[in-house]
């Protein structure tokens, strides 16, 4: 299996990120869906698509559960087999992984994976305790640690250890925000300045307001297939070659340090082991911007630098478009958005379109190998997929 | 395959069994409970040797289910730290505050929130040490206590 496609990406399907007022989260699905199934003149949705996967973290959003069932009724799958994965903000990551497990099991030969949260409508005392519940009960949310907080711990003991400084995390906001200004689907399409994320209020310190991704709403979806099937749907695919996802303690302070994700680690390594890929292989990366310092450790845990010299690659643009290594090219969930569970299948879809070349003004030039990052919680889940332009 | 089980083990009241039969559960309930008590114990794995804070009623790492109660030193460092300003709605009243990681001086981490100490003195490696807190939640479940940790 080494170097070989695991499924190939025939389509993918975006909603619209940002504030949808009035709309529920099927009505913003329905819409992924839908580019979805207009990319992909030769899929006859209702004949090809056997199984659906679909992220939900929370059902306290809308009062609305039982999410795999509603979802594939309104993108007009009625009665196939649909199912909700949950992973907290890697909720998507997981269904991805679960189509790739329905579709190599050889029970299924076109899945519709994706994601879908509707978060705006809530007051933000109410989406931060919701967004708490990712982490752990009885130690960590009894005790007054929020979610910014536990990523905020992690900063504070990266800043120790590595001299990592308040100027590098806000560089991290002020990079993502001039990426989501070339995306017309992002949340907030607009640069900032590195004065604006600094004097920017306190929520955990170290982290300010501009190191916080965005509260927002949102759907994306992709379709998978056999890759010996899919030159049937498009001349266009793109290949998985590697996918991995590892668990941890679901309380932070159980774990032996707290400047790295061993669960982002062990993923990263089983996905490169599978696609026979090594970090300087990668062309183009979406990792998993909660908060600032967490794309400063994914660079670390991905093995885009040492540990300890993520801040320089942010310091010397090198994850900037133009950059040796160019990362969160849609603008992140800093700049894109956030809308939780659709957040792994939408760093997916910007994957699809930067390796089928329909990046447009943020298109990384001859990518060829992409790789997206998927946290769930403050680390408990991560999800690592390898792509190969097809 | 052929699984022969071992047959159950019969109870019988001898002063050890009947002290096993009391034993309270290894549960984080019960940890809370302890608390209360003004004890701060963990759960150790009669098997491997391992120190569960909290404790677990299955060893994680043997798988082991026999465990006995250990007092954990109250005494510990920080290890990393944040100041919570924007709190959820119980914590509002109190923002800034910090919260952080401590490990005690056996090795065995635990969070909780930092009190007695100017926000602005605080450091990573301090030497820190628990103090007790009373249960004043009103909701039904948890009844859990609110314990902290003050400078020495
Ligand atoms: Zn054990």
């Amino acid at each position: 299996m080494k170097g070989k496609p695991l499924v190939s990406i025939v389509s993918a399907g975006l909603s619209k990120f940002g504030k949808l007022e009035g709309l529920y989260a099927r009505e913003i699905f329905a819409e992924a869906a839908k580019e979805a199934f207009d990319r992909c003149p030769n899929l006859n949705p209702k004949n090809d698509i056997q199984a659906m996967f679909v992220g939900h973290m929370g059902e306290a959003y809308e009062h609305q559960g039982h999410t795999g069932a509603t979802m594939a009724d309104w993108a007009g799958l009625l009665h196939i087999p649909a199912t909700r994965t949950e992973a907290a903000c890697a909720s998507s990551g997981a269904a991805l992984r679960a189509g790739i497990y329905a579709v190599l099991s050889g029970l299924c030969d076109v899945v519709m994976v994706g994601g879908i949260e509707k978060m705006t409508h809530r007051t933000t005392p109410e989406v931060t305790e919701y967004l708490a519940m990712a982490s752990d009960y009885p130690f960590e949310q009894w005790h007054g640690i929020t979610f910014p907080g536990l990523f905020a711990l992690m900063a504070t003991a990266h800043m120790h250890k590595y001299g990592t400084t308040e100027q590098h995390l806000a560089m991290v906001s002020v990079k993502n925000h001039y990426h989501g200004s070339l995306n017309p689907k992002a949340h907030m399409q607009k640069e900032i300045t590195l004065e604006t994320a600094l004097s920017s209020r306190v929520i955990a310190w170290p982290l300010k307001l501009y190191d916080c991704s965005l509260i927002t709403d949102g759907a994306s979806c992709l379709i998978l297939t056999r890759p010996e099937l899919a030159k049937r749907y498009t001349d266009m695919p793109v290949h998985i070659v590697g996918s991995g996802q590892a668990s941890d303690t679901i309380g932070m302070y159980e774990r032996e340090g707290f400047t790295s994700l061993v669960s982002a680690k062990i993923a990263a390594n089983k996905a490169y082991e599978m696609a026979d890929l090594k970090p300087e292989d990668v062309n183009v990366a979406e990792v998993h911007d909660c908060f600032t310092i967490a794309e400063i450790i994914a660079y670390e845990d991905l093995g885009f630098c040492k540990p300890g010299e993520g801040s320089g690659l942010v310091e010397k643009s090198e994850t900037k478009l133009g950059g040796g290594i160019p990362v969160n090219t849609s603008g992140g969930l800093k700049s894109k958005g956030h809308p939780v569970g659709a957040t792994g299948t939408a760093q997916a879809y910007e994957m699809y379109l930067q390796l089928t070349g329909q990046a447009e003004k943020r298109q990384v030039g001859n990518a060829e190998v992409g790789l997206t990052h998927n946290v769930g919680g403050s680390g408990a889940t991560a999800t690592i997929h390898i792509y190969r332009r097809g | 395959m052929l699984v022969v089980q071992a047959p159950l083990q019969r109870f019988t009241f001898t002063g050890e069994a009947k002290a096993m039969g009391e034993q309270a559960p290894f549960t984080i309930e019960q940890f809370y409970k302890n608390m209360l008590e003004g004890k701060l114990l963990g759960g150790k794995c009669k098997k491997c040797g391992k120190v569960h804070l909290p404790p677990r009623p299955l060893c994680s790492n043997c798988f082991s289910k026999k465990f006995e109660w250990t007092e954990l030193p109250q005494k510990g460092k920080l290890l990393t730290y944040t100041v919570i300003h924007v709190a959820p709605p119980q914590f509002q009243g109190m923002a800034p505050y910090a919260v952080g990681i401590v490990q005690l001086e056996n090795g065995v981490n635990i969070p909780g929130m930092i009190r007695g100490v100017a926000l602005e003195q605080i450091r990573i490696g301090m030497p820190l040490t628990l103090d007790f807190g009373t249960c004043t939640t009103t909701q039904p479940w948890p009844q859990w206590p609110r314990y902290y940790f003050k400078p020495m």
